[in-house]
């Protein structure tokens, strides 16, 4: 790396070599990033704009109202459903996040033991198609003769979080200095106390992490949730793919737009936690 | 009184496999009480493990292990009433300085009003009292090894177990470090037992020091010991500058031997185990105990030709050949105080101090 300061010529010299290979060097590069955002972000927006349109078109403007928000706050099918969402998503997140701290703390540090092999088989199912696991489990749920509904619903939700909720707290078990469990132990705690008072509490923004991602993707998960569900219970995504099939109002831009506004302030209470984590 | 022994202590990681490695081969040692105790060697010499074993976070593969008479070959860190200072501390990061320190007696059932005049009384021991709400992320490198060694030494172990605790400060506070352990280890009267791949640090503050090389006990004795009477060429070479030259035995009388060295007439050296006549052995001398005096001077030796001169500040080193063998001589400054400087060309006369000579194992 050329150190000259002064001179004009090393200077450009220095400033042309850092930009190669430089991708925002490439003519176009700003016009093409721009379409991507608006293509990924235009749908949502509009969306968004028309839960406030007081009309009943979701694609032609009549004014500004809350009529839509009233009516799915008034909607007990709605309650019901998003009530059933909620309750499952937090079982589901907990179990699976208590389940994946035992995996990831019996897999990690422990290379020898075939650890790679069960990191392999945890995470595996992130990789398959999420019909076949919902074609797998509604056959497993069947052939075993429990009944579907909300409890096939909750084991099946319980089973796919898992790969998630593990994941951040596998990252983080990783990032463990290994010689403070060590300490603990030379400083006369038992592995159960050292785990208790040492590992976990160094774990707890990967737990949070891991739990808020298993709770989103919980809250949202349709194919799954569909196959298993049976006649009876109901979540919210099922219960908006039924609206649709009504005919689209502003009500289903409404019942989205708040589940946009709940999965953004979960995405962002789990960055903060990442980033606080980091610091230790 | 005896604080640790470890008697035929053999360590194999991935035993019977195919990348099996012996890191300790058949080591027998005995720490005294209230001895600062410093296991050397180069780095993946096995003096981390043979700490590791000591402190209970290594399996010993055979042997046994002894701390204060009890036999801890099984026992869990936990049981074993050793603290140890880990190389980067090891500081709970969620945990103020206090806690930590208080950590050891609070697991041990210690009430809390003694603890925490304990931590106190440490914090004070070591200069932190200032420091106890702090979080060890806030600190400096010297300031968290203070911490670790107060909390290694507040629920009062029998023996303290120190893992390279200087290696990640830099110079100066290493010095200073050196001195505040040193005055720790005398104040508290606990047994240290220090790991270090540094040679000064060892001389500097061990009342012994075990030379391990290869899983291998060298020798084992005081600072002065080891340097003065190596008894290996591994030990003459790693603990400080040595000359190593080849000889044979030509005759041994009594406690002395008489030595063939090429390039050099009449060398003697004392010996302490039996040698014969014709066996080839290795000649130990330290560069500042060669005397160079101009040639044709009457020195019993050999002459040499100076190949370069380096100026070190307090001594000049001479690279000299003698007898196609390489020397290096440590000559006190010359020039001011009259006394004689060479340069490179010149040929000089070279011979040992008495007693300067040592034979050691090839």
């Amino acid at each position: 790396m050329s150190n000259t300061a002064s001179s004009s010529p090393a200077m450009r010299t220095v400033t042309a070599t850092s930009r190669i290979g430089d991708i925002r060097a490439f003519a176009g590069f700003g016009s093409l990033s721009f379409a991507c955002l608006v293509f990924l972000y235009a749908p949502i927006v509009f969306l968004a704009a028309y839960s406030f349109n007081d009309g009943r078109s979701v694609s032609r403007w009549s004014g500004f109202s809350l009529r839509w928000y009233a009516t799915v706050f008034g909607n007990e099918n709605i309650q019901t459903a998003a009530l059933n969402s909620v309750i499952i998503a937090v079982i589901a997140a907990t179990a699976s996040t208590l389940l994946a701290l035992g995996a990831a703390t019996a897999t990690v540090h422990r290379r020898a033991s075939g650890g790679g092999a069960a990191y392999a088989v945890l995470t595996f199912p992130l990789m398959v198609p999420e019909i076949v696991t919902a074609v797998a489990s509604l056959v497993f749920f069947v052939a075993v003769g429990i009944s579907l509904g909300f409890t096939t619903i909750l084991l099946a939700h319980i089973v796919f979080c898992i790969p998630f909720a593990y994941l951040p707290i596998k990252a983080r078990l990783e990032g463990l200095d290994p010689s403070l469990p060590a300490a603990a132990a030379d400083l006369y705690a038992s592995p159960a106390k050292a785990f208790a008072r040492i590992t976990l509490p160094l774990l707890v923004p990967g737990l949070l992490s891991g739990w808020l991602l298993a709770f989103i993707i919980s809250l949202d998960d349709f194919i799954i949730t569909a196959l298993v569900a049976g006649p009876g219970a109901t979540t919210l995504p099922l219960h908006i793919y039924g609206m649709l099939r009504l005919g689209m109002t502003p009500e289903v831009n409404a019942i989205s737009t708040l589940m946009l506004g709940a999965s953004t302030v979960l995405v962002l209470v789990s960055a903060m936690i990442g980033r606080v984590g980091q610091k230790h | 009184m005896i604080a640790a022994e470890v008697r035929g202590l053999s360590k194999v990681y991935n035993a019977g496999g195919s990348r099996a490695f012996e890191a300790l081969k058949n080591f027998d040692l005995s720490i005294n009480a209230n001895e600062f105790f410093t296991l050397l060697g180069p780095s993946g010499c096995g003096k981390t493990t043979l700490l590791r074993i000591l402190g209970g976070f290594e399996a010993l593969t055979e042997g046994t292990c002894t701390i204060f008479g009890q036999d801890v070959s099984r026992l869990p860190p936990e049981a074993r009433p050793v603290n140890t200072v880990f190389q980067q501390y090891a500081l709970f990061p969620h945990m103020s300085v206090r806690r930590n320190i208080a950590f050891g007696l609070e697991m041990l059932g210690t009430p809390r009003a003694e603890t925490e005049r304990r931590v106190d009384r440490m914090l004070a021991l070591v200069h932190m009292s200032d420091y106890a709400d702090r979080k060890p992320d806030t600190m400096s490198g010297g300031q968290r090894q203070r911490v670790a060694l107060a909390r290694a030494l507040a629920p009062q172990p029998k023996l303290l177990l120190l893992d390279e605790p200087l290696s990640a400060l830099d110079l100066k506070l290493r010095q200073k470090m050196r001195l505040e352990l040193k005055a720790l280890q005398r104040e508290t009267g606990i047994t240290f037992i220090f790991v270090t791949h540094d040679q000064e640090e060892a001389l500097a503050m061990s009342d012994r020091i075990a030379v391990i090389d290869k899983g291998r006990l060298q020798q084992v004795g005081t600072p002065e010991d080891i340097y003065e009477n190596p008894e290996s060429r591994f030990v003459a070479d790693f603990i400080g500058e040595s000359n190593l030259l080849d000889a044979r035995v030509s005759a041994v009388n009594g406690g002395e031997a008489a030595l063939i060295v090429e390039g050099f007439a009449d060398i003697r050296a004392p010996i302490g185990r039996p040698l014969a006549v014709g066996q080839l052995v290795s000649l130990s001398v330290r560069p500042e105990r060669l005397i160079l005096r101009e040639a044709g001077q009457d020195v019993p030796g050999g002459i040499a030709r100076v190949v370069a001169r380096t100026y070190l500040g307090n001594a000049v080193e001479y690279h000299l050949v003698a007898g196609g063998q390489t020397l290096t001589a440590h000559a006190p400054r010359g020039g001011l105080r009259g006394l004689l400087d060479f340069v490179p060309g010149d040929t000089v006369s070279v011979g040992f101090e008495p007693g300067s000579i040592k034979v050691v194992s090839s």
